[in-house]
């Protein structure tokens, strides 16, 4: 007998009669409130879990909030962006190592929630899975119309997806290990900024 | 062997020490209210939780085999551990076929159920814990004294003389912030240098073959991502049935266990990148004999938020190291017995049975109750406390026979008046941390025959 063929006999002497998993499909089609108090729950929460809420009206205007020291590696996956430093286009499978050197990171977001200010950032997005955590730096983008309320209402957003890797992130790296100060930048991003797309 | 009212009565002997432990783990449980009062369906998500946890434990066969089916399908090589021997020989020989002799390791309680790390190093492989709070611990050679906070048991000042001993900090150097960042470098290069990464599992979904990893930190996708070889280990009750369950799930853990509304970073593994090896641990290590249990195998259900430990009176005052087992607080002393009755016979009388473990927790063990019945079983077994046992022979005849008793009260009056250093002494437990009462000069049955006219 294998381990594998033990451990499952085991399980099936042991496991209790069968019960049904319940409905939660009262969650899931529960009627979102509306887009603008969604918007603004996202922004109070993302801020306090230490993320920068950031409105802006055009991809374009992005860039007038960046703060890029000159010479420091960007990288980013949103063609509009591609000129704000050199070298800034996100090549798909890079090697990871290659990627220790990044200072920010500029990715889109497929949407966020407002409950707790996540947002869902997959391999698609991120052309090599470790940059948005090996970045010092992070910035997301969301259109505002893709805030959704909350867990429920993500997890049937991805529904019929598929992704090989895939992430919720929501603030930067932290901390309280020590004595439980917060300490923000503990392995992955010292900062998280959002930008919300308003249009 | 120590037990627990021993190692607490180490832990109690510096009180302002006691209290800080006390008043921080308090204070996270606060966090943890505020947390859950804002989500007004909150008791319905637990109840939920706990159903769905019922459904998997009803149907775990199938569960395991669709998922090991689903993650084979997605490129994850599925092994099986029947127990933490198996389980560290399988991390060890995929080691070796790689020729590894250093690894990267996330937070994951399962491999310090399992006593991993020392096994491997008598094996001659490294092993670098890389959540903050677990690093310190490993450089202070203990264990995790908590799941969640696994140094809460050490002041800032203790973890820079271990930095400066260790990581070349400044000598006495204890802000947290620079004591962080130092950790930081210190880390950034350990992930970028191994080649192997370790990670837990918080949960493992049936339907997909996915597994997901929750930390603040970032730790264990800064290994798992810069690895070769992820290796993932999980027991065999971290299965939910369906992706859209997570919803549930991720919505009750971190607000129970720290209060933040979700963890920083809850990522989805599914398949390995592109050339690299990924690699699923299923582990029994006496997950079948508890769930045969009727009346334990709700403790299976856990989700390793450590809500029951922040709030429990015994914990908070006894420190995570007093229970002497990974899993430490009102769950650990539900799981421990489980493994070993006898060298864990202790733990489920490290309770008040006040029952706010249970009233806390996220996916609604009855974990008081099972402490009461753990109580029941490990006497009846023979290894509940023999002097308690004669203590309690002596309290029944004393109170079966009226003149036996008139005369011990008597007794104890005359003792504790005209000879107190008799009980005022540290042979009594009850004189330890308090001051023995005044006798009353008599007893009621004395007093109520003199005044009942």
């Amino acid at each position: 007998m294998t381990t594998r063929e033990k451990i499952l006999a085991d399980v099936r002497k042991s496991q209790p009669p069968l019960v049904a998993a319940p409905d939660i499909t009262l969650w899931e089609n529960r009627q979102q409130v509306d887009g603008l108090t969604v918007l603004e729950t996202f922004k109070a929460v993302a801020g306090n879990v230490g993320s920068k809420v950031i409105s802006v009206e055009s991809i374009a205007d992005i860039k007038t909030h960046l703060n890029i020291i000159p010479g420091s590696r960007v990288l980013t996956s949103i063609p509009q962006l591609f000129d704000v430093a050199t070298d800034a286009a996100l090549a798909a499978g890079a090697t990871p190592h290659e990627l220790e050197n990044v200072e920010l990171a500029i990715l889109q977001a497929e949407f966020g929630i407002a409950e707790n200010s996540a947002l869902w950032v997959t391999e698609k997005q991120m052309g090599t899975r470790v940059l948005p955590f090996i970045c010092q730096h992070l910035a997301l983008v969301v259109n505002a119309g893709d805030i959704v309320a909350d867990m429920h209402a993500a997890y049937k957003r991805t529904q019929g997806s598929d992704h090989s890797f895939a992430t919720f992130i929501a603030g930067p790296s932290k901390t309280a290990d020590i004595e439980q100060s917060l300490v923000l930048g503990a392995h992955g991003p010292r900062s998280l900024s959002i930008f919300v797309l308003t249009t | 062997m120590k037990d627990h009212a021993a190692l607490a009565e180490a832990f109690n002997k510096d009180e302002q020490r006691v209290d800080w432990h006390d008043e921080t783990l308090w204070w996270v449980r606060q966090k943890r209210d505020r947390a859950s009062h804002q989500i007004p369906d909150w008791e319905e998500l637990r109840e939920a939780a706990s159903q769905i946890k019922h459904n998997v434990l009803s149907d775990l066969g199938n569960y395991l085999e669709q998922f090991e089916k689903q993650a084979i399908g997605n490129g994850i090589t599925v092994h099986w551990a029947a127990d933490a021997k198996e389980h560290n020989d399988i991390v060890h020989s995929i080691l070796k076929r790689h020729g590894i002799t250093q690894m990267v390791k996330s937070k994951s309680m399962l491999t310090e159920e399992c006593h991993l790390n020392h096994f491997l190093e008598e094996q001659g492989i490294n092993v670098v814990d890389s959540d903050l709070g677990e690093l310190i611990v490993q450089l202070a050679k203990e264990p995790p004294s908590h799941i969640v906070l696994p140094c809460i048991h050490k002041k800032k000042e203790e973890i820079g003389d271990i930095f400066h001993e260790h990581l070349g900090s400044e000598k006495g150097e204890s802000d947290p912030q620079i004591l962080t960042e130092t950790a930081r470098v210190h880390l950034r290069n350990t992930f970028l240098t191994r080649r192997a990464a370790l990670t837990g599992v918080n949960f493992a979904v049936a339907e997909t073959g996915e597994f997901v990893v929750c930390t603040n930190e970032g730790n264990a996708d800064m290994g798992a991502h810069l690895s070769d070889v992820h290796i993932a280990s999980m027991g065999i009750e971290k299965l939910i049935p369906k992706r859209k369950h997570l919803s549930v799930f991720l919505r009750l853990l971190t607000r129970s266990a720290t209060g933040q509304p979700i963890t920083t970073y809850s990522s989805h593994f599914k398949r390995p990148r592109p050339g690299q090896e990924m690699h699923i641990i299923l582990v029994d290590n006496g997950r079948s004999v508890q769930l045969g249990r009727e009346d334990f195998r709700n403790s299976l259900k856990c989700i390793r938020c450590g809500a029951c430990m922040n709030t429990c009176p015994v914990y908070r005052r006894s420190g995570g190291h007093s229970y002497h087992t990974a899993v430490a607080g009102p769950i650990g002393s539900i799981l421990a017995p489980n493994l070993d009755m006898k060298q864990y016979a202790d733990l489920p009388f490290a309770s008040t049975l006040c029952g706010s473990c249970t009233n806390v927790c996220p996916v609604k063990i009855d974990i008081h109750d099972q402490l009461y019945k753990w109580r029941q079983v490990i006497v009846k077994e023979g290894y509940g406390d023999k002097k308690k046992a004669a203590a309690m022979q002596a309290m029944a005849y004393t109170l079966s026979s009226p003149k036996v008793y008139r005369i011990a009260g008597k007794a104890g009056r005359l003792v504790m008046k005209y000879a107190p250093f008799a009980v005022n002494n540290g042979l009594n437990p009850w004189y330890k941390q308090r001051d023995m009462p005044e006798p009353p000069k008599e007893s009621f049955g004395e007093w109520y025959a003199k005044n009942r006219s």
